[in-house]
This record gives structure tokens, sequence and C-alpha cells, in this order.
């Protein structure tokens, strides 16, 4: 399938305030958002997803840089010039219009005929399941279908683009797993490409073609969640994408994406490696708690190990979470999935091996 | 029986409920009573008596207050003429009122507009700026107005200096004058009620209509006004119903013979000697404002937003 582009950012800029106050919400980013792709913009608050979002939108300009859409530059055009729509996180539903009148309000604008508003509201109202609403002012209806109301109201007026903005952080969890499902539907269906904003990592994981983590107004990593899970680019992306145990170590021998390490226990490993690593560098060892597992000390292993002592149990239901106390002092958390037949569990006080294949292991610059 | 006690309880307790409510409303009930129905009441009586031959008034009915409110009695031959004289002050201060309404709307709606818009802390700055001409008193302000704009003031003076005009304009004792004087006098009452419904306004239905392609000018019509409708409905009742019964600022800038209801009013009781008009001529004026009112909310609510 050929990709072309929707949405070009080339080297744009955010900056608010003046002088020394200055502060660059937005710095220096340049991405390439493909047709038809669902694309993530994944940070902690602060980190400017939401300006970058807003500069797509048109509600801010950026200070540098240009914004390309269907090959014309629209960092300059106004708000409603631009054929983007938006999702709000607090939905922004017009108060005193009903729901048919919300969704018909971008179509209106556009000085649509009457027929053709009023059938593309029927089939908006339709493709989010709301058509027994459509009469109700906004306020009468619950959370999760103002929600739906908000998404009918941004696609009606078919636009290239869709910017979500944290849409489901209002909802609650059930709710919210639903409302996942739903989008991937109408992204599936409509064939827009959606930008979605959001802090939940999961929630980016499960649903986007790719994401692009974000810190203080950078781009850190752009790519599938895959990519972002198990090759995490820095530090930051694997700290701030699920949750990973960090191993001091020093590099011995850099090599092409990949690295061998030592270890503050003195085990050597090789593992692949993010970029700018030299040797005699401190580096970061980052293991994922599920790609690890315990053994008894005396148990024969040709895996990496690293010896400690349970110094706590963390039982989650579906699996259980043990805190390894390591000889050398750090803190190493395994997960283990429970089964139904569980012989010979580990408890606090226990002497364990840690133990991992060389492949779960990343090195990353400290 | 226990039911009959409980129910007996809950009727005590709903009379003691009822006898606290009444005692705690008796001070407002009071002044309501003696310092609002109370003088209403006598001007309503008053109106239906005879004026006295230095002011005051005769006990003895007649309707005759009444009859001259909108008619006038020959000297001659007591034959009845449409008081034109009563009527254009009528007029006038209608169109007065009405026109302070709407400059006050249109000065004030971007006023307020601007006040919403600033950050949290700069906001009271500029609140408290427009409460600022209420720590003058209205005659002040009022002859300060006028030090501005009469012939030798400061306007035609600087007109002259700058070459612009030969003759000094006319500009004070004109209905100009009194317009601009309580547009000056009245602003601050439009401009507070439209803050407090503007400052409730969701800044983001702003940013969500420029995304649904609604121009700046749309933007106004469609989702900003009708959603601060209740403050510019507050503020022009506001305005509109002192501006009916200005008095000061007709007096001032609009000289001896501009006069509005409020200044033919106080005429009947001084110089007049005519207490029966003057209380028929309040009468009036009180249910010209209430038809106003009625008229006016009930065009507003139809047409208006109803918030769930």
């Amino acid at each position: 399938m050929p990709e072309r582009n929707s949405v070009e950012i080339k080297s744009v800029s955010k900056v608010f305030g003046f002088g020394e106050y200055a502060v660059a919400a937005v710095d220096h980013v340049s991405v390439s958002i493909r047709e038809n792709e669902f694309f993530t913009l994944l940070g902690p608050s602060g980190c400017g997803k939401t300006t970058l979002l807003r500069l797509i939108a048109g509600f801010e300009f950026p200070s540098r840089g240009e914004i390309v859409l269907a090959g014309e530059n629209i960092a300059a055009m106004p708000p409603y010039k631009r054929p983007i729509n938006t999702v709000f996180q607090n939905y922004a539903l017009f108060p005193h219009m009903t729901v048919a009148e919300n969704i018909g309000f971008g179509l209106q604008m556009l000085g649509r005929p009457k027929a053709e508003i009023s059938a593309r509201v029927s089939e908006m109202l339709k493709l989010v399941r709301m058509e027994h609403l459509a009469g109700r002012r906004t306020s009468q209806i619950s959370g999760g279908q103002q929600q739906r109301v908000a998404l009918a109201r941004a696609l009606a007026p078919q636009p290239k683009v869709l910017l979500l903005d944290e849409p489901l952080s209002a909802l609650d969890y059930k709710l919210r797993k639903e409302m996942q499902i739903e989008l991937k539907r109408l992204q599936a269906e409509t064939g827009i490409t959606f930008i979605f904003v959001t802090h939940d990592q999961e929630e980016a994981l499960t649903m986007s073609d790719r994401i692009a983590v974000m810190s203080s107004g950078k781009i850190l990593q752009i790519g599938s969640p895959h990519d972002i899970y198990d090759t995490p680019a820095d530090r930051f992306v694997a700290d701030f994408i699920g949750e990973t145990n960090f191993l001091a170590a020093k590099v011995i021998a850099p090599g092409e994406g990949n690295a061998t390490v030592e270890l503050a226990s003195g085990l050597t490993l090789n593992a692949s490696a993010g970029p700018g690593l030299s040797a005699g560098d401190a580096a970061t060892v980052v293991v994922r708690p599920e790609h690890a597992s315990l053994s008894r000390p005396d148990a024969a292993i040709v895996l990496p190990a690293l010896s400690g002592a349970v110094s706590n149990v963390v039982y989650f239901g579906t699996d259980t979470h043990y805190h390894v106390h390591l000889d050398g002092g750090e803190t190493f958390i395994v997960r283990s999935q429970n089964r139904v037949m569980r012989h010979d569990p580990f408890e606090t006080g226990d002497p364990v091996k840690v133990v991992f294949e060389p492949g779960a292991a990343r090195v990353l610059r400290t | 029986m226990a039911e009959r006690d409980a129910l007996s309880l809950i009727e005590a307790e709903r009379r003691r409920d009822i006898r606290s409510r009444w005692l705690l409303s008796t001070p407002a009930l009071l002044i309501i009573l003696f310092a609002a129905l109370g003088p209403l009441f006598i001007v309503l009586v008053y109106s239906f008596l005879t004026p006295g031959d230095y002011g005051d008034v005769k006990w003895t009915f007649s309707t005759e207050g009444w009859v001259s409110v909108f008619l006038q009695r020959d000297i001659f031959d007591d034959t009845l003429t449409i008081a034109d004289a009563h009527l254009t002050i009528f007029w006038r201060s209608i169109k007065l009122s009405l026109m302070t309404t709407v400059v006050t709307l249109i000065v004030g709606f971007p006023t307020a507009y601007f006040i919403a818009t600033r950050s949290e802390r700069t906001r009271e700055l500029w609140l408290f700026l427009i409460t600022i001409p209420f720590w003058t008193n209205l005659l002040i302000r009022t002859l300060a107005m006028l030090v501005v704009i009469r012939n030798e003031g400061l306007i035609n003076t600087m007109l002259i200096r700058f070459g612009l005009i030969d003759q000094p304009l006319q500009m004070l004792f004109t209905d100009g004058a009194i317009l601009a004087g309580m547009v000056y006098v009245y602003l601050p009452l439009m401009v507070l009620p439209l803050y407090a419904s503007m400052e409730k306004l969701d800044f983001r239905l702003i940013e969500a209509g420029y995304d649904l392609y609604a121009t700046p000018f749309r933007v106004l019509t469609r989702i900003i006004i009708p959603l601060v409708k209740p403050g510019m409905i507050a503020g022009s009742i506001l305005v509109f119903i002192p501006s009916l019964g200005a008095y000061v600022t007709p007096s001032i800038l609009g000289g001896g013979k501009n006069l509005m209801i409020g200044n033919l009013i106080e005429l009947q009781f001084g110089a007049g000697r005519n207490w029966p008009l003057g209380s028929a001529l309040s009468i009036a004026l009180m249910l010209i404002v209430m038809v106003a009112l009625l008229a006016y909310v009930r065009n507003a609510g139809s047409s208006g937003v109803k918030h769930g």
C-alpha cells in the first residue's frame, strides 16, 4: 500500500512568553503523519503534545516552522478554514443546541444545503448509535453519549484529519475500554487520519498505528507500539511506557545496534542498544518485568542471572509482582502470570535468582 | 398511637418552621411595607385628589390629575385636547432610554468580553476600574460632563484651538448631551451583569465554533450571544429602568427645555404645585416600566436560551 503523508510538521516550534521567561512548549518538532493513520502523541502533562495538537487545529500559530496539509502550508491559516476537526477533552458541546443541531453545526457553517445536512446528521447519529437522542439537549445525556456526539460533530464535515485531545480521560474505566474499540471502528469505517493525544500509555499502545513519545516539547521516539515498547530509544521512553527495571551498567564494547556491558553485579551481557553509547560510559540496562523470571538459587541456569531475595509479593489477580532486592542493592520487579496450579510459590525473604534472556535486555544512555 | 404522635410531631415541626421563616423575614417585610408599598399607596391616593393652592392636596376626589397626564383642558372653554407637551416628554424619555440601553450594550459588550478574557488577576483590576465612577456623586459626575461639553468647555476650546471650527458647537442642552450623560452614568450597570455571564462562558465553545468552520462573526452571533443573553437582558433592564426615570442628568445636561419624565414629575411637586398630576405621572411611569419589562422579558424569553 503506498503511504501518502496527510500532515507534515516541519521543524515547528511554539514559544510562549518573552525574553528570559520564554518557554518552548513545542521545540523544533518534525513529524510526518500518514494518510488514514491512527497516530498518537503520547507524553506526560506539559510535554507539549496538546500545544502541538492546537497548532495543527489552528488555535495557536507556530513561532517557527511549517505545517503542511495536502501540499499547502497551513501554519498561518485560521482554524475555520482548515479541513481539520477536533474532539475536545471536555467535548465542548454547544449547550444551547440539541444533539442534532450540534452535529449539523459544521455543515451549516460550510453553507451546505439543508437536505444534505439533515441526511448527513442522520448518518452520523447512526454511525455513533445515537439516533434515539437526536432532539435532546446536550445537558440531558450522559458523559459517554456526549463523547459520541462530540465525535459525530467532528466527523460530520468529513475532515481530512480528526484531532482528538484526550477524549477518553473523563470516562470511567469500562466506558473508556468500550470507546477505545469504538474509536478504532470509526477510524476504520471513515478512513480519516486520526491524531490522538493522550498521557495514557496503555491507551496509546492498544489503539495506535504509530506513536510519537514527547517530553519537554520534543519528540523522543516515533514508532509502532511494538517498537516503542520493545526497543525504546532512551531511558525516558522506557520509563514512561509500561513498567520496567533499570540496572546500572558500564559500556565495555559498543556495537552496531547492540552493546556489551558489565552490570554492577559483575555480570557481562550483550544486548540491543539505543544510540549514543561509547566504551567506558555509564549506561542503563532495561528489562521489562514480564520478560524475567525467578529461579531457586540452586537451579542450574545458563542464562544471565542476578541473585537477590524476594522483598515483597504483590498479587494482581492475573499476575503477581515479585519485588527482588538484588545483592548489589538495586530492586528488580518480576511479573509472573498466575496459573491455576501453583506449586512451590516464592515468598517474602526467599533467596532467588532473577533470570532473563539477553534478548529481553536493552542498553540505553543514562 | 405511635403513628399519630409521629404525625403530630411532624406537624409541629412544620409549624415551627413556618413561624421561624416569617420571623426571619419580618425586617425585610417591614421595610417593603413602610418604605415601598406605603408611599406607593399614598402616591396612588394623591393622584385622585385635588391640588392645594400652595402645593399639597385637598381631600376632594378628582380624576383631573389622571386626565391631565395625556390631555389638557383649554383655559377658556374647558375643551380637552391631547397634551402634546406631555406626550413629547414621554416619547423623549422612552426614546432616550432605549438609545441609552442600545449604546451601553454596544459599548459594554466588548468591554465585558475584554475583561472576561483577561487573566484572573488582571480581571479584578479591570472590574475595579469599572466601579471607580461609583465613588463620585452622580451630580458631580454630571457637572463634570457639563464642563467638558459646554460652549466654552474642553471639547469646543480644543476644536477651535486646532482650527477645526470657528463657532463653538452647541452640544449642551441637547438630547445628544442627555444621551451621552446617561450612557456615561449607566454603562457600569451594563458591563457588570454582562461580565458576570461572560465570565461563566466556556471559551472552549468558541474554539469549537472556529473548529467547525464558523467565522469570527458567526461565532459571535451563533455561540457567544445566545450564551450570554441572560446577561444582556439583565444589563438592559438595569439600564433601561433608571434611564426612564432619570432626573439629574436631563436637568443638568438637557437644560430647561429638554425635559424627561423625571423632570416633569419634579416640576409638578415643585413649581407646578400640582401634586395629583405629579402622582399620576409617577404611577404612569411605573406602568410604562412594567409593560416594557413584561414585553421585553416575554420576547427575550421565547427566543432566548433555555439552559437545562
